[in-house]
């Protein structure tokens, strides 16, 4: 009776996990649901990342809040600590916020890292799986999900700790990756995956596929000059042109992408899937959809239970629309002042009405809690604009094709076409159509507008708004990983 | 006359002793009492002869016959007798031989009165060792802590021994307090092992102390004796936590609502506290049983407890039982002890959120509304028509009377202790003892729709919850007490295995066949296997040493580090012996100790140093049109090992004869090193942001002084007089590898009011949870200003970087001070409790500091503490940081009179002396001086989150002895 092997009842030591095929697409499934969901219970239970809020710490509304909130896209009256820096741009690098999506970021890369090194051809073979067609597949489609996690982490943070499935598990400190060389990374990387994966469409719904490559690759080469100082126009523009041509074709409906029958829409390239019975969490669309509900509003209008009064616009944002009747003019400005006198109260600055709960017929998702709605990381629409910026930008392309691209999206949402494209115009555009898709702060940066040059209400925390410091153009490495790697060095001015 | 017969019985407890020596000083002649404690001596042919009545535990009285025939005595209990027996790790010392800090208390100086828990016994009365309750709730489990805690992720609690098996106390669903199957009524005796050298004998689990409960056994030829206590109490709460009236809050909806919100207003007038709670009444009868039956001493006893809380709905009923049996066999020579205890606890849990809740509603509306269709209950409703507010905070009495939150447990706890003493060589004796822990729970929590919007949305929900818990502990040892000439040796050496198996099970079932029920199963196990040895060596009963030492292997660790050897070494020096001539001193020893203890009882599962995968349960990830599970690799760190707590601790003991003077004086330092601790892994290592590992040390030091003085001892008038301090510091040492100065530390001590509120800190350099705020500027008047804080980096800016370290939550110095007096049939004392230096954040108050606190997310509105008056804060915005100023740090300190009791002997009113009767009147929580303003400056963990509050309880008690 002195055995002291206990082996747990719950779970499968790490060896024994591999040894069934069944297993690596549950793996492959958590990986993806890492994007969605905060843990492995359904709202939020056991959680990924401890010490952070399990409503808070999923991926895309960490990666929503940091591309958004710094911006004149979105502003939010709540007190959390740390959360009101962010529009303030006062954050700092105990920041909450910019800290949870780093460790967030990471950890999906030593995720993905861990299934990449256990499905490896050589451990498939002594498993005797070497005959299994769908594993190197999922394999790819990790590796292509750590690429997403390290672009995020290149285009907020610079310069990471770099770990691939060479590195073990455990006690040691990885190695900062500059800017420039986690740029020339990815870029291989994707460029190898592009051969990988199968052709748009042709995946499951929900998982990468070539599309997804492609689109990474086109934001890679468009923000290029950004990241590495040297621009890549043209290759932008040629990857924007590949998913152009794929097949994808607008939804006749815009509002159409946000909604909870989204996974309808044609538009979408790759998705972060909700389901409010299966997929449920406080997080995601789900924090999108109740959080932008007050005031007036009805909360059965948008197929959920109530409003977190939360969300709202600036005056300088609502001015982009102020040309005609846009449809995608999704705001909501009855019972809401347009000026922000107190960022804390709901009803100053418009509401936004984008994101839904309904299906387009009208129906609310299957609860009312938690939304079916699914988030599109990529759009039709962004590959559109995408290649007219491009080629604006003097990349080799075809212009008349851009401006017919810009005017299919500005048609659909019966706004007067455009004449001729300047890059001015393209910003807006893209608020106009992209606004609340967590595109802001990269494109706002592109333009030199984040940090001087453009200003909008509580920017610097001001009411009118100021220049803020330009080393806010990126966020800094989280300062409790400072101190646990003493490799790493942190971005200037923090 | 040359015969002297009589009776010598006990004081306290009024039966005949039976073995009582008499002798007749200055000669040889002698005789005991019998089984009823009656005897008869010749005096004859003695001049002026003197009885001396001696027996072990007792205080001997010297008698002059003179002309006397019939002599009865009453023996009182000696609690500096050189004999008294103090049960320690794997066996029993003489109390004087002890080298270590060892507290020991018996039955009469428990803590009378409503008490329902075992740890309620001991409350205030010793010194180092405290204990914090949890709250008002029937059962509420307690936070035990002894020389302050010495880890700061891993467990705090002590190891607690029942009956010479160490108990899994960990929480226990289903039950408010793990160690609440106890009837405390069954207890006869808690030593506590405070230091190192004392609990090192346990190895592994003792960094924080252990408590050692002895439960009551029959007594070799005693009498059969029945003893009946029935208690009746009647609780209420002493206060509310002050809110604006209805009237205040119409005014401030007036001046700082919108034209909506100020449209909600109601008409009523309704204090929710008086709502949400009540009068509650406890009844607790015991019946117990001891005798013997053909040889064998046995004890049994029932217990029935019906304890309501003041908070509607809330109550424990729990039956227990237990049986002791104590047979022997071949002349003593093998002794069996075996002990049952079965307990059956019905939890009715009331929703404690009611309580936030009440104090939170709006003043102005009624309980009952009968005008919508959700039911009698008041709710808010939202005017689109979609039902009850999804937001709005629910009908606190809602809360309570719609949701039947049952937990049934039952709990059986025994062990067969085995104790031969060899043949031909009786300095040795083989004791082995088996023993077993079991509970199962089954537990349900239905909730009615109507309680909120999403109970409505979901029709209703089922949760239950199931717990298995299948512990089981074997020990065998030896044991060897030999003295030659000068030197006395107990040797002890022995083996022991343990094993803990707990199996979870729960769910929730919706009303709505749609919603998806939620399922979880949950099973670990781990194990513990251990040798340890002792050796007490005793020179001319003067020089005292213990070592022990202590190899524990436990099943958390990869076998590489899976061992730990914990020794400790103790040396005493009994002044009194070698210089106390004429005898002065009843006690004069000097004891030191070193030790180490170690820890493995980690927070975070029982395999943290495996790589292994957590499938997920019922989360499931849509690929296509297919949904599927999910299976995540766990953090781990395959070096974990033993965290390990060096413990020295220098006492002097002491006991004065003629001033009736005893007591202690004990300094002690505790550093505990390779804390088991949750840090940050360095991004991209592990499957985490953070990962349980060995880094960082603190260190605990402190005093600790117990003096008892009895200024009056006396057949009819006695009075007796504790008083004992501590003082503990606690200060973490580091906390990285590489000290790292810019490293603030972790922030723990969750403030509500924001997501990812942390008002505390543990930082290097500072106590534990050192609270970690904005500092707060105040106008000429004192007045907080709203939002303006100190910018302590001098940046120009107010950033989280301005946060700074205030106060901590735990205290400096915890006195006690009890009295007990008895006066013929008459008996009274009381039981004080002060903490000074405690600070407390009172998270009741920031929580509505501002006029804007009023606001919800939707159509409702909330009421504010009164504090708001005081402050005056009203801004929508840097709520960030108000709710983390300082301004809301308060001194706690306090003294509590935690207990009077009065008592009368009513056993002169019968005619025979064989029934003997008690009545006490007990009141408990009689009042507290602080000037902490929330409800109560005891808070565990130093943030005041709506306490369920302690109330003042009336007790009257009547026991009965047959």
């Amino acid at each position: 009776c002195n055995d002291l092997d206990t082996t747990p009842y719950v779970g499968e030591v790490s060896d024994l996990v591999y040894q069934d095929a069944d297993n690596y697409k549950k793996v492959l499934a958590k990986l993806y649901a890492g994007l969605a969901v905060s843990g492995i219970e359904p709202q939020d239970g056991n959680v990924d990342l401890k010490g952070i809020d399990g409503g808070s710490q999923s991926y895309l509304r960490a990666y929503w809040y940091l591309q958004e909130f710094t911006t004149d896209e979105a502003v939010v009256g709540w007190g959390d600590p740390g959360l009101p820096d962010l529009h303030a741009s006062s954050w700092t690098a105990s920041n909450q916020w910019t800290s949870n999506f780093y460790s967030r970021a990471l950890y999906q890369v030593t995720v993905a890292n861990e299934f990449i090194r256990e499905s490896s051809p050589e451990k498939l073979e002594a498993r005797g799986l070497a005959g299994n067609t769908q594993i190197p597949l999922y394999r790819s489609e990790a590796k292509f999900l750590r690429a997403l996690s390290y672009y995020h982490a290149l285009d907020m943070f610079g310069s990471v700790p770099f770990v691939t499935e060479a590195d073990p598990v455990g006690a040691f400190l990885p190695e900062q990756i500059s800017r420039a060389d986690l740029f020339t990374y990815l870029e291989t990387e994707l460029k190898a995956l592009e051969n990988e994966l199968p052709g748009p469409q042709a995946n499951e719904y929900g998982r990468a596929d070539q599309g997804a490559v492609w689109m990474t690759l086109a934001k890679l080469y468009l923000n290029a000059e950004v990241y590495t100082g040297t621009p890549k126009y043209n290759e932008a523009a040629e990857y924007a042109k590949k998913v152009i041509d794929a097949g994808y074709t607008l939804s006749p409906n815009y509002q159409a992408n946000f909604m909870a029958d989204n996974d309808q829409s044609n538009e979408l390239i790759f998705t972060i899937n909700y389901d409010g019975n299966q997929t449920a969490t406080w997080g995601g669309t789900t924090t999108l959809i109740h959080a932008q509900i007050g005031g007036t509003m009805n909360p059965a209008d948008f197929g959920v239970d109530g409003g977190w009064s939360g969300f709202r616009t600036t005056p300088e944002f609502v001015a982009l629309f102020d040309n005609g009747t846009d449809g995608r003019r999704l705001l909501h400005s009855d019972g809401q002042k347009l000026e922000i006198d107190e960022i804390g109260t709901f009803d100053n600055g418009y509401a936004v009405a984008k994101w839904s709960n309904l299906t387009s017929a009208g129906v609310a998702g299957k609860s009312l809690a938690h939304t079916d709605t699914d988030f599109g990381v990529y759009r039709l629409s962004d590959a559109y604009l995408m290649y007219a910026e491009a080629v604006t930008r003097g990349g080799s392309g075809d212009q008349a094709l851009a401006l017919s691209l810009v005017n299919q999206l500005r048609t659909r949402a019966n706004a007067a076409p455009v004449t001729a494209l300047s890059l001015d115009f393209l910003l807006d555009e893209r608020g106009r159509e992209l606004f609340w898709e967590a595109h802001r702060r990269t494109d706002l940066i592109r333009f030199g507008k984040f940090t001087t040059g453009y200003n909008w209400a509580w920017k610097g925390n001001i009411k009118e708004g100021r220049d803020i410091g330009t080393h806010m153009s990126l966020f800094p490495i989280a300062s409790s990983d400072i101190v646990a790697n003493t490799n790493l060095v942190q971005n200037s001015g923090y | 006359q040359s015969n002297v017969t009589g009776k010598v019985t006990d004081l306290e407890e009024k039966i005949g002793l039976p073995g009582v020596t008499i002798a007749i000083k200055g000669s040889t002649k002698g005789t005991s009492t019998d089984m009823d404690g009656n005897y008869t001596i010749s005096t004859a042919g003695v001049q002026n002869p003197i009885l001396v009545y001696s027996f072990i535990g007792k205080e001997s009285q010297e008698i002059v016959v003179g002309n006397q025939t019939a002599i009865n005595v009453s023996l009182a209990n000696d609690s500096q007798s050189l004999d008294e027996i103090v049960v320690v790790g794997y066996g029993t010392q003489r109390k004087n031989d002890l080298t270590g800090a060892i507290t020991s208390i018996t039955e009469n100086d428990f803590v009378k009165g409503n008490v329902s828990t075992p740890e309620q016994l001991i409350t205030g009365k010793l010194a180092g060792v405290q204990i914090t309750s949890g709250g008002g709730a029937p059962g509420s489990g307690s936070t035990i802590r002894i020389r302050g805690g010495s880890s700061l992720n891993a467990s705090n609690d002590p190891l607690i021994v029942i009956d010479g098996v160490p108990i899994d106390n960990s929480d226990i669903s289903g039950s408010a307090n793990p160690l609440s199957f106890i009837n405390p009524n069954d207890i006869e005796s808690f030593n506590v092992l405070k230091d190192a050298s004392a609990a090192a004998i346990y190895g592994s689990r003792a960094a924080n102390g252990v408590i050692i409960i002895t439960t009551k056994k029959g007594k070799k030829g005693a009498q059969t004796r029945l003893s009946f206590n029935s208690r009746f109490s009647v609780a209420n709460n002493i206060n509310q936590v002050d809110v604006l009236s209805p009237s205040e809050f119409v005014d401030a909806v007036g001046a700082y609502g919108t034209a909506s919100q100020q449209a909600l207003l109601g008409t009523s007038s309704t204090n929710w506290q008086d709502v949400i709670y009540r009068t509650a009444l406890t009844q607790d009868n015991n019946l117990s049983l001891t005798g013997n039956l053909k040889g064998v001493p046995y004890r049994a006893s029932v217990g029935f407890l019906n304890q309501n809380g003041t908070l509607q709905t809330s109550n424990l009923k729990r039956t227990s039982a237990s049986l002791g049996l104590s047979p022997s066999f071949l002349d003593d020579h093998l002794t069996l002890d075996l002990n049952l205890k079965v307990a059956n606890s019905k939890s009715q849990f009331a929703d404690e959120g009611a309580i936030g809740t009440a104090i939170g509603f709006d003043p102005t509306q009624p309980v009952y509304a009968s005008n919508n269709e959700f039911g009698e209950y008041f709710n808010w409703i939202d005017p689109n028509g979609n039902g009850i507010e999804a937001l709005g905070p629910s009908n606190p009495l809602a809360m309570l009377n719609l949701r039947d939150n049952v937990g049934i447990l039952n709990r059986y706890i025994g062990n067969a202790k085995l104790t031969y003493s060899f043949h031909g060589l009786p300095e040795l004796k083989a004791v082995v003892n088996a023993g077993f822990d079991k509970s199962n729970t089954d537990g349900n929590d239905v909730t009615s729709p109507l309680v909120s919007a999403n109970s409505f949305n979901n029709q209703g929900s089922t949760a239950f919850y199931k717990q298995d818990r299948n512990n089981t502990t074997f020990q065998a040892f030896l044991n060897y007490v030999k003295e030659i000439n000068q030197h006395r040796f107990d040797v002890m050496g022995g083996y022991e295995y343990q094993n803990f198996i707990r199996e979870n099970e729960t769910g929730t079932d919706y009303g709505k066949s749609d919603v998806t029920p939620l399922r979880n199963y949950f099973k670990t196990e781990y194990r513990l296997a251990s040798q340890f040895g002792r050796i007490n060596y005793g020179f001319n009963n003067t020089y005292l040493a213990t070592f022990t030492v202590r190899r524990d292997g436990t099943s958390r660790f990869a076998p590489d580090n899976r061992y730990g050897i914990f020794p400790s070494a103790a040396l005493a020096w009994k002044l009194n012996e070698q210089f106390d001539i004429d005898n002065t001193f009843s006690d004069l020893k000097l004891r030191f100790g070193w030790g180490v203890t170690g820890q493995q009882d980690i927070n975070s599962g029982d395999f943290p140093y495996l790589a292994a995968y957590t499938p997920g349960q019922g989360l499931l990830y849509q690929f296509g049109g297919a949904f599927y599970d999910v299976l995540r690799p766990n953090p781990y760190d395959a070096q974990i090992k033993w965290e390990e707590t060096t413990s020295t601790n220098f006492g002097l003991d002491f006991g004065i004869r003629a001033a009736k003077i005893s007591g202690s004086i004990d300094f002690y330092m505790k550093k505990t090193t390779d804390l088991i601790n949750e840090i940050d892994a360095p991004a991209g290592t592990n499957f985490s942001n953070k990962v349980v590992t060995n880094i960082g040390s603190l260190e605990n030091k402190g005093v600790e002084f117990t003096i008892n003085y009895t200024p009056i001892q006396k057949a009819n008038f006695s009075w007796d007089l504790n008083f004992n301090a501590t003082y503990n510091q606690n200060k973490i040492t580091a906390l990285t590898r590489n000290n790292n100065e810019d490293y603030l530390g972790v922030l723990t001590g969750d403030v509500s009011g924001g997501t990812g509120a942390y008002g505390q800190i543990h930082s290097t350099g500072y106590a534990r949870s050192t609270f970690f705020l904005y500092q707060q500027v105040y106008d000429d008047n004192g007045k907080p200003l709203e939002g303006v804080f100190v910018d302590q980096n001098e940046d120009g800016v107010i950033s989280e970087l301005d946060r700074y370290h205030y106060e901590n939550p735990d205290a400096n110095f915890f006195l006690g001070f009890s009295s007990q007096m008895q006066y013929k049939n008459l008996n009274f004392g009381f039981i004080m409790r002060s903490n000074l230096g405690n600070y407390v954040f009172n998270n009741v108050a920031s929580g509505s500091s501002s006029y804007y606190n009023m606001t919800g997310a939707g159509n409702f509105i909330f009421n504010l503490n009164s504090d708001v008056k005081d402050t005056g804060f009203s801004s929508s915005t840097g709520r960030d940081r108000i709710n983390l100023s300082d301004y809301f740090v308060e001194n706690a300190s306090f003294l509590k009179m935690d207990n009077i009791n009065v008592g009368y002997d009513l056993s002169s009113l019968f005619k025979t002396s064989k029934l003997r009767a008690n009545l006490g009147f007990i009141v408990q929580n009689v009042f507290t001086i602080t000037n902490y303003t929330g409800l109560d400056p005891e808070v565990q963990n130093g943030i005041d989150r709506n306490i369920y509050p302690r109330p003042r309880t009336y007790s009257l008690n009547l026991n009965l002895n047959f």
